[in-house]
C-alpha cells in the first residue's frame, strides 16, 4: 500500500503538489489521471525518495522508501526509460542494478527475455528505439520481482503495437497480484488498464474513486442552451436540476433535465432560447471537463 | 563491498574511462621518452615530468565519473537501487580513486621504465628515499586528485563545467596566483596541486636557495604533509559535496 498524507511540493513559487493525500491499494492496477503539469512526475519522485516533499509524507507499507534495505525487491519503478548510460549494453544496466539489491544476476536474463530483449542484450542501450529502452525501463523495473510497480506515462511516445504490449503487460502484472500504480494524462487509456483512479490537477486531489464510478459520473448527459435572458433562466432550472456555465462560451450546462423539459419550463417562462442541444459527454470530454480548472497551461 | 562491485561494473561498461586510461599512461610515459631522448642529463625526477599531465587527464576522468550520471540521469537510477547516497557515493569514489592510483603507478613505473631502456647508462636508479617518492608517490596524489574531482563532479553536475573548473585550476589558476606581487607565492605554498607537487619534487629547495635564486614557493610543510594537505582538502570537498547531494533532489 502507498500511502500519501498531505503531500506538498513546491517549486519556488510553483506549487507543483498541493495538499495531496491518497491512498494505493495493494493487489489492484491504479492509475493516476492529471492534464501535464498535474503533478503525477513529482509525485512519484517523491514516493521514490528522490524529490523531498516540501511538507507531508509518503509511505510504502508505512515505510519511507530512503528506510527499504533492497527497496528494487520491494518496489519497481519506471519513471523514464532514458535514464540508462547510452554506451552500456542493456545486460550490464541490469546487472549493477541486480548485484546493488543482491538480486541473482541469473534474473537478468530472465527479466530481458521477459520483455523480449534477450537477442539485444549486449547491445548499446543509447542504440535502442523508444518502444526498446521502455521494455528495457520495464525488465529494471521487475528485477527485483517487486510487489509493487511504479510507472510514470509508460506509453507516452509508443506506436500503437507498443501500447497494445504495455497495456496487455500491466494486466498480467495486476493478475499476478501486484499493485500497480500507474499515470496518464488520458483518460481513454486509463480506463482500460486502471481499476481505481486518483485524478489530479494543479497539484490537488480531485477523485479518488473507481475507474467504473468515475466514468459513470463523468459522461452524463447534458444540455447546452444559450439564451439572451441566461441569469433568470439559470434561476428557474437550479430550481430542478444543476446548472453551470461553460467557461468557453458562457452556455448554461444543464445535468439532471432532459431536453425537451428544458424547452417547456423556457416556453412557460417566455424565455427565447437560441441553443437547446442535448450532449452525451466522451470520457475525454469529461476528463477535460472535471479538471478545466486545474489545468496548467491552457491552449489559447 | 557490494556496493564496490556495483560501481565497477558501472565504470568498466561505459567507454571514457578506458579511454582515460589509455590517454594517461600513454602521455607520462610518451612525454618520458621525449625527454630521455633530447634531454642531456636525465634523473628520475625528470622521468615523471609528463605524469604531471596525466593527472589533469585523471582528475577528467574523475569528474566523468559522476557528471555523466548526472547528465544521463542514471544517479536517479542508482539512488532508486540504493537510496543511501551517501554510501553510494563514497563507494564510487573509493572505486574511482583506487583506479586512479593504479594509473598512476603503471604511468609512473612505465615513464621510469622507458627512460631507462632509451638512456641505459644515465643514472636512473630508484634508490634514495626521495626518488621512492617520487615516482610510487604518483599513484597516490592521481588517488587524491580523483577525489577531488569527483567531489567537483557531485557540486557542479555538469561535464562541461567541473571539467572546465578542473582543468583551469589544477593548470593555470594556481601557477597564476605567484603573478600576485609579494603575496602570491605565500598563497601559493597552500594550494592543493602546489602541494601534491612538492610532495613529488626529489629536491626541495630551502628557503634560503629559493631567497637566492630570485623568488619561488616556499613550503610551511614537510612533503609528506604537503600529501596530507592536499588529501585534506580533497577529502573535505567530498564531504561537503556529499552533504549537498544528500540534500538535494536527485
Ligand atoms: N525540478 C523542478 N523544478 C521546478 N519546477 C518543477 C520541477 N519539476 C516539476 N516542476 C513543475 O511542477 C509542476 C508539476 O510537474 P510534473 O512534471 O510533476 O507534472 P506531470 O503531471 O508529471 O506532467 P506531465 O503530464 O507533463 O508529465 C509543473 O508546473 C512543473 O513545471
Ligand atoms: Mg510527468
Amino acid at each position: 500500500m502507498i500511502q500519501a498524507v498531505r503531500l506538498r511540493k513546491h517549486y519556488g513559487r510553483t506549487k507543483a503538489v498541493d495538499d495531496l493525500s491518497f491512498i494505493v491499494k495493494p493487489g489492484r492496477v491504479t492509475g493516476f489521471l492529471g492534464p501535464n503539469g498535474a503533478g503525477k512526475s513529482t509525485t512519484m519522485r517523491m514516493i521514490l525518495g528522490l524529490d523531498t516533499p516540501t511538507g507531508g509524507d509518503v509511505t510504502i507499507d508505512g515505510k519511507h522508501y530512503t528506510e527499504l534495505k533492497q527497496p528494487l525487491r520491494k518496489i519497481g519503478a519506471l519513471l523514464d526509460a532514458k535514464w540508462v548510460h547510452p554506451n552500456r549494453s542493456a545486460r550490464s544496466h541490469l546487472k549493477w542494478m541486480a548485484v546493488s539489491n543482491k538480486i541473482p544476476v541469473s534474473r537478468v536474463d530472465e527479466v530481458l527475455e521477459i520483455v523480449g530483449l534477450t537477442e539485444v542484450a549486449n547491445k548499446r542501450a543509447g542504440g535502442f528505439s523508444l518502444g526498446m529502452s521502455q521494455r528495457l525501463g520495464i525488465a529494471g523495473a521487475l528485477l527485483g520481482d517487486p510487489e509493487v510497480l511504479l510507472f510514470d506515462e509508460p506509453v507516452n511516445g509508443l506506436d500503437p503495437e507498443g501500447i497494445l504490449w504495455i497495456r496487455q503487460f500491466m494486466h498480467r502484472l495486476a493478475d499476478e497480484g501486484r499493485t500497480v500504480f500507474v499515470s496518464s494524462h488520458l483518460l481513454s487509456e486509463m480506463a482500460q488498464t486502471a481499476q481505481d483512479l486518483i485524478v489530479i490537477g494543479k497539484g490537488r486531489l480531485i477523485a479518488q474513486t473507481t475507474t467504473e464510478q468515475f466514468i459513470s459520473d463523468a459522461t452524463q448527459d447534458h444540455v447546452r442552451v444559450r439564451s439572451p435572458h441566461a441569469v433568470k433562466l439559470r434561476e428557474i432550472l437550479a430550481a430542478s436540476a444543476t446548472v453551470t456555465e461553460d467557461a468557453v462560451d458562457g452556455a448554461l450546462v444543464v445535468h439532471g433535465l432532459p431536453a425537451p423539459r428544458i424547452g417547456e419550463i423556457a416556453a412557460e417562462n417566455q424565455i427565447v432560447l437560441h441553443e437547446l442541444s442535448p450532449q452525451r459527454g466522451s470520457l475525454e470530454e469529461a476528463f477535460m471537463q472535471l479538471t478545466k480548472e486545474s489545468v496548467e497551461y491552457h491552449a489559447h | 563491498m557490494t556496493l564496490l562491485a556495483v560501481e565497477r561494473i558501472k565504470l568498466f561498461s561505459t567507454r571514457s574511462p578506458y579511454w582515460c586510461t589509455a590517454l594517461a599512461i600513454a602521455m607520462s610515459v610518451g612525454f618520458a621518452a621525449l625527454l630521455a631522448a633530447n634531454a642531456d642529463q636525465v634523473g628520475v625526477g625528470l622521468t615523471q615530468a609528463g605524469t604531471r599531465l596525466a593527472l589533469v587527464v585523471v582528475l577528467v576522468l574523475g569528474a566523468l565519473a559522476v557528471t555523466t550520471e548526472y547528465r544521463f540521469s542514471t544517479i536517479r537510477a542508482t539512488f532508486l537501487a540504493v537510496p543511501g547516497r551517501t554510501s553510494a557515493l563514497v563507494a564510487k569514489t573509493a572505486v574511482v580513486a583506487l583506479v586512479a592510483g593504479v594509473i598512476g603507478e603503471v604511468a609512473a613505473f612505465g615513464s621510469w621504465a622507458i627512460a631507462k631502456v632509451i638512456k641505459p647508462n644515465a643514472d636512473l636508479a630508484i634508490n634514495t628515499g626521495a626518488e621512492w617518492r617520487a615516482v610510487a608517490g604518483v599513484g597516490l596524489t592521481f588517488a587524491i586528485g580523483a577525489i577531488l574531482a569527483i567531489a567537483v563532479g557531485i557540486l557542479v553536475r555538469q561535464t562541461a563545467g567541473a571539467v572546465a573548473i578542473l582543468l583551469v585550476w589544477s593548470m593555470l589558476a594556481e601557477n597564476l596566483v605567484g603573478l600576485i606581487p609579494k603575496v602570491g607565492v605565500k598563497i601559493q605554498a597552500w594550494l592543493p596541486f602546489m602541494n601534491a607537487d612538492n610532495f613529488l619534487a626529489v629536491n626541495t629547495p630551502s628557503a634560503g636557495e629559493v631567497e637566492a635564486t630570485g623568488g619561488g614557493v616556499v613550503f610551511k610543510l614537510s612533503q609528506w604533509g604537503s600529501l596530507a594537505y592536499f588529501a585534506g582538502i580533497a577529502v573535505a570537498l567530498l564531504v561537503v559535496a556529499l552533504v549537498v547531494a544528500k540534500r538535494r533532489d536527485a
